[in-house]
């Protein structure tokens, strides 16, 4: 377990936009390379980052765990192309793909329907959505429901049909900002074992931001401790265990208790240091 | 790494559309007939109370017959009033000024509330003026209308479109000011930037509060064409307010308040059937039950 912290130039520019690209899927590493991120300016200016450098190789799964105020969220808007660093390179090989904790589905759509406008937004021919669209929907084991609004899913049937959409956009990388925080432990569960069999089936590179140490062992390669207030790389872990994983196994309860302990100590510095 | 096996795969799929059934267990729904007496019986109470009030009123001697009639002969001049056509007649005039004005005000009120809304410098500025024409009674415009266009329909016009613009105008800037902000961001994910950005996100997440806002100016509309009738009296159209205004000079109490119930059912029925529904329709249909998805 080492902190990582090599350097690394950074190749291309973020790149959020999608109409651009045929889009293979298990394309597409992260680099994000001495970047902070303020808000404002002059006294009254918040870092949000503090000269984070992370990498995630292609095809890779790594997992961002921290406390409040450790700028997580900032981070992802930044590889999403949704903001720009105040210094610093980010480089995103690829499409990328977000997820929040909230599905964030469209309400006045179907199921179906807000699959397809993701199609339809990188200019999918409108023939071809259909078939592509229940393909996803499928994928996600979400077929018999491709007709019904989100008001009248469950919240863990909604992210499913929030993965597919991120699917949909053919992304070569998937961003996921806590996206199962909200769901209750057996949906979680169960939705983990999803995204793992995803990942393993279809090879996309994947950062997952969790408050959930537990979750971040069970799921990634490699997880990623940040500090708080500002957001800095404090400490890293590789999750050499096998997969299929399980949350109650040892090994992973083992990591995540020590990985705990470190967070736990960055949490402490904030009590002496303020 | 070991593969995920297919009989791995299989159990999960089990157990999501498992979990899925359960979370999605069916609420009991009432009888149809059940529902609609339950909805309608409060209704016919309400009424048949205030009509035995009415009554009670007349009975205690209060007012003088003339000058408060009991509700049989105020029926029985509706009746009339129906059967002969003047009332009929009336109704004809005063929504085709309504339909005619409201539209006016629908198209000028989404018009500015676009512009508004898309514009940070007239945001600013006109925004709050839209919200202070809404305080303004619009019988105040009168006098000013009627020096400008003359005493005519332009005036009682004039009036309802500024009744009701501002009304409609401001539900629509509400509405997109409201958008949960988690939809813009996944718009944007997404790649709808611009016109495709309003197109599927902001205007359909507007809607609901726009459907309230139609409801409002409506209001609004029918308010002020009533005021502009009983004081613009336009020759040739026995519209419901010069029907009311008339019935007030000939001293035909029963006749007045006959009108006065045609005008308030008019209200009641264009708020229910029409703008209730379309209110109702919209919600359900661009979900404003868990606008965020969450």
């Amino acid at each position: 377990m080492t902190t990582v912290s090599e350097p690394f130039q950074g190749t291309s520019s973020p790149d959020g936009s999608p109409a651009s690209g045929p889009g293979t899927t298990g394309a597409g590493a992260i680099r994000v390379q001495g970047v902070s991120k303020a808000f404002g300016r002059g006294e009254g200016a918040v870092v949000a980052l503090d000269r984070i450098s992370l990498e995630v190789p292609t095809g890779g799964f790594v997992a961002l765990v921290g406390a409040s105020g450790c700028g997580k969220s900032t981070l992802l808007n930044l590889l999403a192309g949704l903001d720009t660093p105040t210094r610093g390179d980010v480089a995103v090989e690829g499409r990328t793909a977000l997820m929040f904790q909230e599905a964030a589905l469209f309400p006045w759509l179907t199921v179906a329907q807000n699959v397809s406008l993701a199609l339809k937004l990188r200019k999918v021919p409108k023939r071809q959505r259909p078939a592509m669209v229940d393909e996803l929907l499928d994928t996600v084991h979400l077929a018999d429901f491709a007709d019904k609004r989100p008001h009248e899913l469950s919240g863990g049937m909604r992210q499913r049909v929030a993965i597919a959409r991120a699917f949909a956009q053919d992304a070569d990388t998937l961003l996921m900002d806590e996206p199962f925080g909200a769901l209750d432990a057996m949906t979680r569960d169960l939705l983990h074992d999803e995204l793992e069999r995803l990942w393993v089936e279809r090879g996309f590179t994947c950062l997952f931001v969790t408050h959930n140490v537990r979750e971040a062992v069970r799921l990634a390669d490699r997880v990623e401790v940040l500090s708080s207030r500002p957001g800095r790389v404090a400490a890293g872990f590789d999750v050499p265990f096998d997969r299929p994983r399980r949350i109650e196994d040892p090994d992973v309860s083992g990591l995540a208790g020590e990985i705990t302990v470190r967070l736990r100590e960055e949490v402490r510095r904030h009590a002496t240091d303020h | 790494m070991p593969p995920i096996t297919e009989a791995d795969e299989h159990q999960l799929d089990q157990e999501l559309s498992g979990l899925d059934a359960l979370e999605l267990a069916p609420a009991p729904r009432a009888e149809w007939a059940s529902r609609i007496w339950a909805a309608t019986w409060p209704k016919l109470l309400a009424v048949a109370i205030a009509l035995l009030l009415w009554q009670l009123v007349v009975w205690s001697g209060w007012k003088k017959p003339w000058q408060l009639p009991p509700p049989g002969p105020v029926f029985r001049a509706l009746w009339d009033g129906l059967q002969n056509g003047t009332i009929w007649r009336g109704i004809g005039l005063t929504l085709r000024r309504a339909v005619y004005g409201y539209s006016l005000a629908l198209v000028i009120g989404v018009a500015v509330g676009l512009l508004v809304a898309r514009s940070r410098v007239l945001r600013s500025g006109v925004g709050s003026m839209i919200t202070g024409l809404m305080t303004m009674p619009s019988i105040a415009w009168f006098p000013l209308a009627i020096v400008l266009l003359g005493g005519n329909e332009s005036a009682i016009m004039f009036v309802v479109v500024l009744g009701a613009a501002p009304a409609i105008a401001n539900g629509l800037i509400a509405g997109i000011d409201n958008v949960p902000p988690i939809l813009v961001r996944a718009g944007r994910v997404l790649g709808a930037r611009g016109t495709n950005l309003w197109r599927h996100v902001i205007l359909p997440a507007a809607m609901p509060t726009f459907a309230t806002g139609l409801k409002q100016g409506w209001a609004f509309a029918w308010r002020s064409l009533l005021a502009g009738e009983l004081i613009v009296i336009v020759r040739g159209t026995p519209s419901l307010g010069a029907q009311l205004s008339n019935a007030r000079d000939l001293r035909e109490m029963e006749l007045l308040i006959a009108i006065m119930i045609v005008i308030l059912v008019i209200g009641i029925l264009a708020d229910s059937l029409v703008f209730g529904r379309i209110e109702r329709y919209v919600r359900k249909r661009f979900g404003l039950v868990d606008a965020a998805g969450s």
